[in-house]
This record gives C-alpha cells, sequence and structure tokens, in this order.
C-alpha cells in the first residue's frame, strides 16, 4: 500500500489520528454558507430587475409604512421601499470587499513567502515594521485612514485591503517557515534554485491550504470592515442604499420604524454568517486532509 | 492461571471504506514473569494489539472477537469501572516517546505522587515514595529531578521517569510500545537494564512490541511475528530468531545488517513489494505476494495455524523450506582511488560557546565509503550539514575538494561545486516535495544540476518502477521516498555524496532495499559517501573507513576492520559492545552536561579512566597503525581490544 | 524573563514615537485645512489665515512636531482645535468611559469563553460542540452594530428591560452605569466570544488527545479526574493570547458600538477628530492608545511565560 496508507492505517491503529468516519461532517454548513453568499452575489449582479421599486424614489405620501403587500419591508422616513434598498445595498460591499481581499492576499502572500524564504536580516525586517503596524488593531487604522484620507471606492479597497496585509503576511510566514525547514526545500538550495524559483515553485505550493483559509478568513473580515465602516459615516456617498450607511441613517427610528433598522442588519448578518460558514468548512476539509 | 493468554483475536477499525481487519485471529499465552516480543513492521498490527490488551482502543475501534485473560481476569468482559480500577491495580504501559507521556505542565515530581495516590498511598508517604522510585531508576539528584518539567529532561531521563511511574503501580502485566526507539544505544542499554530489573522486582508479565528484533532477541523469552494482522510465527526466542520456519521471519532477519558481517561477505536481501493494505488483503497467505517460494496453493488458500518444530507456523510450507537459502553472497566493493577527495581540517563550528564539532580533521579519498558513527549530541549531523555549506555561524578551519579550497557557505559556491556534492536526508517523508510528482522532482534536479540522462534512466537505477513517475509523492512508500530521494541526489553524477541517517527512519525489511541501492550506485560510479549512521551494523556493512565522533569531537578514525575489532577507542569499545549484546550494564552515572570539557569528553563515562589526567588534560592523537588514530591517553598496548 | 521585559520597555517609546510621527504625517499630508474646518467654508479668507498664525499651523513640520512632542512630554497636551477644551482632560475622560465598558466586557467574555470553548472541547464532533461552534462562529462574523441593533430591538423597544442608550445621567451609581452598558456589553461579548471559544476549544481538542491523557486514562483516572487534572490547565493557557487580542480590541476598537448607543467614548473620539483634522486630540487618543495596546500586549507574553513552564527557562537536556 502507498506511504499516506500506511501512514493512515498505522495513524489509526495507533489512535494518533481520528479515525475518517468519525469526523466526517454532513456539508450542511458548506451548503447553507453557499446558498447565502451566492444568493446575495447574484442579488448584487441583477438587483436592478428583481427590485420592485427605484431604491431612490421616494413616496412623500407613505412614509413609515408597515410592511404590507405593496411594499414588503415597508418604507422609511423619505418614503423610499425599504426591500428595493436592501436589495440595492449588496452591490456596494460585495464590490469593495472580494477587491480588498485579493489585495491583501496577493501583497501578503508575497511579503510572507519573503519573508519566511529569506530569513535572517530581511525576515527580521519586515518582522519588526510588521510589529509596529499591527499596534493597532486593523479596524483603528482602517477607520482611521478612510477618515483622513477621504471616502471613495479607491480609497476604501486600499485601506481595508492594506489593513490586513499584515495579518496575511503573518499567517503565511509561519507557513512558509514551517516549509522552509524541510528537506526538500533544503535539497533545492544545494541544487542551486533560485530564491523565486524557492518561493513559487518549492514551497506555494505547500502552503495553499493556509492562502486558502486566509482568503475566506478576510474576506469575511473585509465585509465586516466595509459594513463598519459605512455605519460610521465612512462609506461612499451618503444617501446610498449601503446596508451599513442604511443602519445608521434609520437608527433614530427603532421606535416606530424598526423594520428599516432590521432589514440592512439582517442582510449584513445573513451575508457576513453565509461567508463564514463557507470558510470555516472549508478549513475543516482542509485540515483533515 | 496466571499470565497472559490471548485467544482468537480479531480487532477492525470503522473506517469509510468500511470495517479494516488490523489484528487477525491472534492467539498466544504468556506465563506470569516471562517477556514476550510482539515483532512486525508498520502496518502488521502489532501496535493495535497492545492497544487491545489494555482495552484503549480509538472510538472506532472494535474488538470483533476473542478472548483476552490477565493472570484470570476477562479484560474485555469488565465494566468501564472496573476496567479502571483494573488499569490501575494490575497494568502499565511504556510508550515510544516518554515525554509525550507526560504532562507538561505540571512537574514531574507531582506526576508520580498522582500515580502513587491511585495506589491508594497516604499523602506524607508520597513524597518519600517519590524520591525512592527516582532513585530506582538509577536518576541521580531525585529531589531536583522531581521538582523538573518534562521537557527539562533528556528523553533517556524522561523514559526512566515513566518506568519509575511503573515501578510505583506495580502491575502485573506491563505493555513496552518501542521504548526504546529513539534512544542512542548507550541509553537503551542502560534502559533495558532497568526493565530486567522491573521484571524481576515485580514478578510481572512483560509485553515488548517493537520492529527491532535485535532488541527482541537479548531480553524476550517468547517471540511473535505478526505480518498484515496476523500471527506467522510464534515460538520461544532463541529458536525462531536463530531458526525460523517462516519466510517471512527469515527474509525480516536476513534483510537487517549483522554487526560484523560487511558486505563483501553477505549481501542483504530486500523484500520485494510492500505489505499489503489492511482494507484488502490478498487472498489465500498474505506473504504470498512477496514470499520466494510461493506457489498457487499459497496464493489460493490461507493457512492455518499449525505447531512445527516446536512452534506455531502459519505457512503451508513450513516443514519442507530450507530457510538458510535466503541470504546473498558477498560482492566485492571497488577499492577507493589514491588522492583525496574531500579534506576537513581543524573544522570547528559553534553554538554559541559550545563547540558541537570541535576540530575534526578527515580525509575522504574518491570512491571511498567513510562512515561516520556517533550518538546524538555527537555533532555527526552538523557536521555533514557543515561539509554542505548549511550550518551554524561562527566558523573556523578549512575544507577542500579535491584540493581546491571549499567555501564555507552554500551561496558562495559555484554550480559545479553543488553538481560535485549532494545530499540524501534522514527522513522520507519530507524529503520530496510533497505537492511535486516524481518525474517533477527528478527533471528540476536533472535540469539544475545539468544532469545527462533521462528521467527514466534514474528512476531505473533506484529500482523505482516506471508507473511511480507520475505518481505524487505523498503517495511512495518509505522506501520508495527514499529511492526517490538517492536519484535525485545522483542526478548531476556527483563526485561525493552525503548520507544522513538514510535509512533510519524506515522499516527493517525497507532498509535493506535502500542500502543495496545506495551500494549498488557507488559500485558503478565511484562515488564517494560520507555516511552517517548511529548503527555500527549498517556502518560495518558499507564503509571502508570509519570515524567515531563523540560530544563534537573526532575521537578515532581508520579502517572500518581496525576500528571495529580493536584496539580501539574506549568509546568505540563501548559501541561495539551494545551493537553485540545490547545489555551492558552501565554503573556510572551519566556524566554532568559541561558545555566545554578540558580534558577527554568521554573520561566520566571510561571503564578504563587513568585518573586526573583524562579529565584535565586533552588527549593525544595517537596512531595505532597505518590510516587508523585513537585519541586517547591511554598507551597503545592497552586499548581495548576486540569484542570481549 | 526580564530580557523580554527590558526589550519591550525600550520598545515601546520607540514604537510610539513612530506612531505619532506618522499620524502627525498623514494629517499634513492630506487634503483639507483644519482652520477652515474650524471656522467654516464661509469664513474669510483673512480669519483664516489669522487662525493659522495663531496655532502655529504655517511653521515648518519638523518644528511643530518638536514643539508638539516637548508640551506632551510635560503634561500639556493642548487644547482641541474644534471643541476648544483642553485635551487631557478629554481623552482621559473619554478614555474611562471606555475602559469601564471594556472593563465590563471582558469580565463577562472571560469565564463565557472558556467555558464554551472547554464544553466544545470536551464533547468535539458531538451536537453540543456543533451547536457552539456554529453560533459562535456565525456571531463572530456578525459586526457588532448588527447585533446590537437585533438586542436594541428586543430588548429596549420591545420589552423595554434595559435603556436605549448607554450613557446613564451625569452623577448616577456605578449599578446605574452598569445598567446602561448591559446591551452593548453582550453585543461585544458575542462578537468576541466566537473567536476566543474556538481557540479554547481547540486546544482542549489537543489536550484531550494528547498522549499523556491517554496515558493518564490507561493508569486508570477516571474521566473527571483527567479533566481536572490535565485538561483544563493545557486548555486554558493558549487562550491568553486570544483573550489579549479581543481587550486590545475592545478598548478604542469601539466606534460602532459608541455611535450605536451613543456612548461618549475614546473610539468616537479618535474618528471625530481624525474626520475634523484636530490634530491635538487625535495625536493624544492615537498615542495613549496605542501605549495601551503594546501594555496589554506585554502582559499577555508576561502572563503566557508565566503560565506555560515551556517558556520559563532554558531548556537544560
Amino acid at each position: 500500500m502507498t506511504a499516506v496508507q500506511e501512514r493512515r492505517a498505522v495513524a489509526v491503529a495507533t489512535g494518533v489520528a481520528a479515525p475518517p468516519t468519525a469526523r466526517r461532517r454532513r456539508p450542511i454548513a458548506l451548503s447553507v454558507g453557499a446558498v447565502l453568499v451566492g444568493g446575495w452575489v447574484l442579488i448584487a449582479a441583477f438587483w436592478p430587475y428583481l427590485a420592485p421599486y427605484d431604491p431612490q424614489r421616494q413616496h412623500p405620501t407613505l412614509r413609515f409604512a408597515a410592511p404590507s403587500g405593496a411594499h414588503w419591508l415597508g418604507t422609511d422616513q423619505f418614503g423610499r421601499d425599504t426591500f428595493s434598498r436592501m436589495l440595492a445595498g449588496a452591490r456596494p460591499v460585495l464590490e469593495i470587499a472580494p477587491l480588498a481581499t485579493g489585495l491583501a492576499l496577493i501583497a501578503g502572500t508575497l511579503i510572507g513567502l519573503l519573508a519566511g524564504t529569506c530569513g535572517r536580516w530581511v525576515d527580521e525586517l519586515i518582522m519588526r515594521v510588521l510589529d509596529a503596524v499591527l499596534v493597532f488593531p486593523a479596524i483603528i487604522a482602517s477607520i482611521l485612514f478612510v477618515a483622513m484620507l477621504g471616502r471613495s471606492v479607491t480609497v476604501l479597497v486600499l485601506v481595508i485591503g492594506l489593513a490586513f496585509v499584515p495579518i496575511v503576511t503573518r499567517s503565511v510566514r509561519a507557513a512558509t517557515l514551517v516549509e522552509r525547514q524541510q528537506p526538500y526545500v533544503e535539497a533545492a538550495l544545494l541544487r542551486g534554485e533560485p530564491l523565486w524559483s524557492l518561493m513559487l515553485r518549492e514551497i506555494l505550493p505547500n502552503i495553499s491550504r493556509t492562502v486558502l483559509v486566509e482568503a475566506t478568513s478576510r474576506l469575511g473580515d473585509a465585509i465586516f470592515a466595509a459594513a463598519t465602516l459605512s455605519f460610521i459615516g465612512l462609506g461612499q456617498q451618503p444617501g446610498s442604499p449601503d446596508w451599513g450607511a442604511s443602519v445608521s441613517d434609520n437608527r433614530a427610528y427603532l421606535q416606530n420604524a424598526p423594520w428599516t433598522v432590521l432589514s440592512p442588519a439582517l442582510a449584513i448578518a445573513s451575508l457576513v454568517i453565509g461567508v463564514a460558514l463557507v470558510a470555516d468548512s472549508l478549513r475543516a476539509r482542509l485540515d483533515a486532509r | 492461571m496466571t499470565g497472559l493468554l490471548v485467544d482468537g483475536l480479531r480487532v477492525s477499525f470503522d473506517t469509510r471504506r468500511g470495517p479494516v481487519h488490523v489484528v487477525d485471529d491472534v492467539s498466544l499465552d504468556v506465563p506470569r514473569g516471562a517477556t514476550l516480543g510482539v515483532v512486525g513492521e508498520s502496518g502488521s498490527g502489532k501496535t493495535t494489539f497492545g492497544r487491545a490488551l489494555a482495552r484503549h482502543l480509538p472510538s472506532n475501534g472494535r474488538v470483533l472477537d476473542g478472548h483476552i485473560s490477565v493472570d484470570g481476569t476477562d479484560v474485555l468482559a469488565l465494566s468501564p469501572r472496573d476496567l479502571r480500577a483494573w488499569r490501575a491495580r494490575e497494568l502499565a504501559v511504556v510508550h515510544q516517546e516518554a515525554g509525550a507521556t507526560l504532562d507538561p505542565s505540571m512537574r514531574v515530581g507531582a506526576q508520580l505522587a498522582e500515580v502513587l495516590g491511585q495506589q491508594d498511598v497516604a499523602r506524607d508517604a508520597r513524597r518519600d515514595r517519590v524520591r525512592d522510585l527516582l532513585s530506582a531508576v538509577r536518576l541521580p539528584d531525585p529531589d531536583a529531578i522531581a521538582r523538573r518539567y518534562p521537557h527539562e529532561l533528556s528523553g533517556g531521563q524522561q523514559q526512566r521517569v515513566v518506568i519509575a511511574a511503573v515501578l510505583a503501580a506495580r502491575p502485573s502485566l506491563v505493555i513496552l510500545d518501542e521504548p526504546t526507539t529513539g534512544l542512542d544505544a548507550s541509553v537503551e542499554a542502560e534502559i533495558l537494564a532497568l526493565l530486567e530489573d522491573l521484571r524481576r522486582d515485580l514478578d510481572a508479565t512483560l509485553v515488548l512490541i517493537s520492529h527491532d528484533l535485535g532488541l527482541v532477541g537479548q531480553i524476550c523469552d517468547e517471540v511473535v511475528v505478526l505480518y498484515a494482522g496476523q500471527v506467522v510465527e510464534r515460538g520461544a526466542a532463541a529458536d525462531v530468531l536463530t531458526t525460523p520456519r517462516h519466510p517471512y521471519t527469515a527474509a525480516l532477519l536476513a534483510s537487517a545488517p549483522t554487526f560484523g558481517v560487511p558486505r563483501r561477505q553477505r549481501r542483504l536481501l530486500a523484500i520485494a513489494g510492500t505489505p499489503p493494505d489492511p482494507a484488502a488483503p490478498p487472498p489465500g497467505c498474505r506473504f504470498a505476494p512477496r514470499c520466494a517460494f510461493a506457489d498457487d496453493t499459497c496464493r489460493a488458500d490461507s493457512p492455518p495455524a499449525r505447531v512445527v518444530d516446536g512452534r506455531t507456523v502459519r505457512c503451508h510450507h513450513a516443514e519442507l523450506l530450507d530457510l538458510t537459502a535466503t541470504a546473498r553472497p558477498g560482492a566485492d566493493a571497488p577499492v577507493p582511488r589514491p588522492g583525496s577527495l574531500l579534506q576537513l581540517n581543524g573544522l570547528t563550528r559553534r553554538y554559541g560557546s559550545l563547540a558541537v564539532v570541535d576540530d575534526v580533521t578527515l580525509d575522504i579519498a574518491p570512491g571511498e565509503v567513510f562512515g561516520l558513527v556517533g550518538e546524538s549530541g555527537s555533532g555527526k549531523t552538523t557536521l555533514a550539514r557543515a561539509v554542505m555549506g548549511i550550518g551554524p555561524r561562527p566558523r573556523s578551519g578549512t575544507m577542500r575538494l579535491s584540493g581546491n579550497a571549499l567555501a564555507p557557505v552554500l551561496r558562495r559556491r559555484g554550480r559545479a561545486v553543488l553538481r560535485r556534492m549532494q545530499m540524501v536526508f534522514q527522513q522520507p517523508d519530507t524529503t520530496l516535495n510533497p505537492s511535486h510528482r516524481v518525474r517533477t522532482v527528478l527533471a528540476r534536479a536533472l535540469e539544475t544540476l545539468d544532469g545527462t540522462d533521462s528521467v527514466e534512466t534514474l528512476a531505473a537505477r533506484a529500482q523505482l518502477d516506471a508507473a511511480l513517475l507520475d505518481a505524487r509523492s505523498t503517495d511512495l512508500s518509505g522506501g520508495q521516498k527514499q529511492r526517490v530521494a538517492i536519484a535525485r541526489a545522483f542526478a548531476g553524477s556527483p563526485d561525493l555524496v552525503v548520507c544522513d541517517e538514510p535509512v533510519s527512519a524506515l522499516d527493517v525489511s525497507v532498509q535493506a532495499g535502500v542500502l543495496e541501492v545506495l551500494a549498488d550506485e557507488r559500485d558503478r560510479t565511484g562515488t564517494s559517501y560520507l555516511f552517517i549512521s548511529h548503527d555500527l551494523a549498517v556502518i560495518g556493512y558499507l564503509a571502508d573507513r570509519v570515524g567515531v565522533m563523540y560530544r563534537g569531537q573526532l575521537v578515532e578514525v581508520g579502517a572500518t576492520d581496525d576500528v571495529l575489532s580493536g584496539p580501539h577507542h574506549p568509546y568505540t569499545a563501548a559501541l561495539v559492545l551494545a551493537a553485540q549484546r545490547r545489555e551492558r550494564r552501565r554503573s556510572a552515572t551519566p556524566p554532568a552536561q559541561a558545555a566545554i570539557a578540558t580534558g577527554c569528553r568521554f573520561a566520566a563515562r571510561c571503564p578504563h579512566h587513568l585518573g586526573d589526567v583524562c579529565a584535565e588534560q586533552p588527549p593525544p592523537l595517537r596512531t595505532v597503525a597505518e590510516g587508523h588514530q585513537v585519541r586517547c591517553h591511554l598507551p597503545i598496548d592497552q586499548l581495548p581490544k576486540g569484542t570481549a | 524573563m526580564t530580557r523580554l521585559l527590558t526589550r519591550r520597555l525600550v520598545a515601546i517609546p520607540v514604537t510610539l514615537l513612530a506612531v505619532s510621527v506618522l499620524v502627525f504625517l498623514a494629517t499634513e499630508v492630506l487634503p483639507g485645512d483644519v482652520a477652515r474646518t474650524v471656522l467654516g467654508r464661509e469664513a474669510s479668507d483673512a480669519s483664516v489665515a489669522d487662525l493659522r498664525r495663531s496655532l502655529g499651523l504655517d511653521d515648518a513640520l519638523p518644528v511643530r512636531y518638536a514643539h508638539w512632542l516637548g508640551r506632551f512630554v510635560h503634561g500639556d497636551w493642548g487644547t482641541s482645535y474644534t471643541l476648544k477644551v483642553p485635551v487631557r482632560e478629554l481623552v482621559l475622560g473619554r478614555l474611562g468611559n471606555s475602559l469601564l465598558l471594556a472593563a465590563f466586557a471582558f469580565l463577562l467574555l472571560v469565564p463565557i469563553a472558556l467555558g464554551l470553548g472547554l464544553l466544545a472541547g470536551l464533547h468535539h464532533d458531538k451536537p453540543t460542540d456543533r451547536v457552539i461552534s456554529v453560533v459562535g462562529l456565525a456571531l463572530g462574523a456578525t459586526p457588532e452594530f448588527v447585533t446590537g441593533v437585533i438586542l436594541l430591538v428586543v430588548f429596549a423597544v420591545q420589552l423595554k428591560w434595559f435603556p436605549a442608550s448607554a450613557q446613564a445621567n451625569p452623577g448616577a451609581g456605578l449599578l446605574v452605569r452598569l445598567d446602561h452598558l448591559v446591551l452593548p456589553a453582550v453585543s461585544l461579548v458575542l462578537l468576541c466570544t466566537g473567536y476566543v471559544a474556538r481557540h479554547v476549544r481547540a486546544s482542549t481538542v489537543a489536550a484531550v488527545e494528547s498522549p499523556y491523557v491517554r496515558a493518564a486514562e490507561l493508569r486508570g483516572a477516571s474521566r473527571s479526574q483527567v479533566v481536572r487534572r490535565h485538561v483544563l490547565r493545557n486548555s486554558t493557557v493558549p487562550a491568553t493570547s486570544a483573550l489579549g487580542v479581543q481587550a486590545q480590541f475592545l478598548i478604542g476598537g469601539l466606534v460602532a458600538v459608541e455611535l450605536l448607543f451613543n456612548y461618549p467614548g475614546v473610539g468616537a473620539l479618535l474618528l471625530q477628530s481624525a474626520v475634523d483634522k484636530d490634530l491635538p486630540t487625535l495625536q493624544a487618543a492615537a498615542v495613549v492608545l496605542g501605549l495601551l495596546y503594546m501594555l496589554i500586549m506585554l502582559l499577555v507574553d508576561v502572563t503566557y511565560r508565566l503560565l506555560d513552564p515551556r517558556l520559563r527557562r532554558e531548556v537544560h537536556a
């Protein structure tokens, strides 16, 4: 039998590895998560065809209308249809978060690989810079920089993306260090493989698990950050149906029109939970391998 | 009825692929106070068997059938509460990595006290008892040891603590699962001595599970050989291990190098193939696919266990086989060529103030196999890495390759030099890139080392099936991986290959195949090896010359025969003794861990100690014979000699 | 240990200096004129120029920084450009509020997260574990203002059990203040529990499946003995760094909660001063927060070393 089977058998026999069946999770979490995320992605793409009303269109006579057949989730203080605004609010978040995540991932992976593979002074330098940058939690840094730099899609993507680079770098560096010490990397060194080949050809394929887990986790974080930023007023244009902004705009009306606050809030919750479920299922699957 | 009685034991695991039978119809009986050896390789089911004896299977393991009785207690029928009580009173288990079985956040003394508490020893009496126990396992300064945490002790010390816990429990059954694997030969000898005392003291039944035939042969009365979950041979240790009746046992014995028998006398026998997948065992005899004597009956019908020649054998043809034929004639090795390929002069490497490699001077000729032997902490691996250009700074000393200066750091060596020097590492699982296919591994090596052969040729020379080329390296067995690693090292036709314990992590039957590949490559190309091992038998098998290292220093160097038979350094004598008998009792206490010794480093342990001069003066390098030098204060005629 | 302490104690002022320089530069480089922001868009150019002069905004950068640093170190943190009050009282007052909320939330967090993580780990892969893990995951992903809004709707508006605003009347006693803080604290605890509990669960599972627990079972110890003696310690100590990360977040990261519950904390202050380019306040708040974060990290490292014997000394062998 192959080494993997051999080792598995031994591991199972000695009880070191948990036996395969005992840990097999039914893919409910993954399915639910995928449905939630997929659903919102579709809505973000196609909301003009799905929304019954124009989200900016005001109905002055129908302000604070309770949910009804005409307006499924009621209307807000300007008579705008809450349901349509909820659908339209998916796009801003889903434009910014994936881009920011991509930025964080590419930059973080390259820097982490570099730090872990080179070692010595390169690693020291990168670690010191990371330590300095990581003094402040990422959220606070993003808030500060967006506040100071002004809000635009570019700024949001850059700030959120760069805020998460240190976290990605740390993870990738840690995984790289583990691989770096393995004999196969030393064998590559001993035959004179250049640095970029070591990083990308030898080590990167073996840390793909870490990178993938980071990608999904940071996506959740990016959505979290984008929603929070728009809630505190640092999102895109005022008046946009952006979920965080909607929650903020309408929170004065918690008492008399709770649906205007709850719908964007629950929309945010469903999206982030969906992403988190997918991320966690991926992590569990990759760990079991 | 006393002793251990096992009848028809069958254990399976529930897996995604269905039930896997890991232990299949194992029966044995051992009288109280005797020692049973359970021998097998990975996948034989021996560890599961041990766990079944303790009724400690993982959650998906089930005993399908059979009886286990220990001194009359039916273990499998105990209620959970009685089982706990039985384990506390009657059972003790010693595992392979003792350190891991100690709680890292609790002091050692507290953990022993916990065991005593389970024996209902009064609280105020425990402290003294702990001290007595630690002395009984020959740990110096028991009070200090009791206050330490497990990670502050060496591997051997941790194992002694675990044995102390066994003594505390006073069981009637002791299960030892690879208790000395990973420990140095000298430490192993001491642990074995302890186990002997243990057995006498407790009058308990010992079950020793191991892959190591030599170990089992030393202290076991009875032996059970397991293959693919079944008992293939069972009987008195002396009988089974000297005149085996089952082809597998014979092949196993023939595949391990015997100390004192070099390759030119007898070549090792590699057993073809690999052990079967426990989920899909072959029909008929499970060893048939790999057996040199198998015929159609063997492949069709599963053989029953029969009594032949005073022991139980599971083979259709047990009485008829002449198993002395499982041996290969020796082969002469090419003679090393004159000149110097690698020359080390005063090579020193330090970690801080500690000299891990201390002033080593040696020469390797072209085409020569130079064996470097030593235990953990001897600096042999650091030396190997220093030769390859990787390792700690600060550095001093010089290296020359074919007379030209060799840069101490890998970065400063040119491509031509990299081609000429390659390395084979110890751990097969991490020696190949897990994401690459075998073909990629070899192709990359050929490209970067300017190799002229094809991937197929390289693989064939390492006895690798061409079908494996497209496999992922993770799908290979340990032996196959190591052979790919060897093929990779030879991609550029090197002049020197450094082999760092290349077979230590492999199963016994697989080691032979890899050693033979190494030997064949050397015969074909005339490459030199710097061959590092802690195993004197392996060194003696392949090496032309031998260097012995102790705590960073090269204490002896010379032709293999000279060094191994003597006169030689007292440390070498100790290693030789351990290799032969493995039960030398050491009465001296372990040496203090001084970072820098002014005199001879072996002084504290040396039975031929001359007095203060040994501890204070660095011993001179004496020439015993042509090419044979020893670093010792003893006059040459007083150096220990022979294998007495 | 002393080596670690000295290294850190040297690093802290250096890093703080770097932080303050960074904030200084950032506010300079960016668009927007403080004076104009303070006086408003309709103010005349002359009055804006006057204000700039009086605030010393026309001096060279290094000079301004040096002035600021000199005064700051002596306790004079200046006056807020926009709020016109002394910065030190402002920042420290807000900080006090934030610390109260943070401490309250943290005190709730520790037992809940440790307890749930242990429970999940001890019953791993069984229903209890699945429920705890999924719920913790979901709550940990949801922004705290979202859970806060839901809590508000349910408990403040519908059930009226707790007040909707986190700020009690001035002069109110501690219990009354805490009553106001229940909802924000709970929303924070819901957010943070998932992260910490996941770590505790992982180390609990590692402990339960470890060779030393197996060995203890083989010596005849009962389940509860094993948990008490061996699992507890080895599963909770690794949670220290996770708790440290949450502590950092709880101080200063609560802008959203502060806004949602109308609570005058230091997070909201940080945001406002960044938007307004109120440099003295921003600098002071950033430096004070930075100091707190580094002290927390130091505390985490020290605690780790005290609790985990493996880190305490050099290995002998």
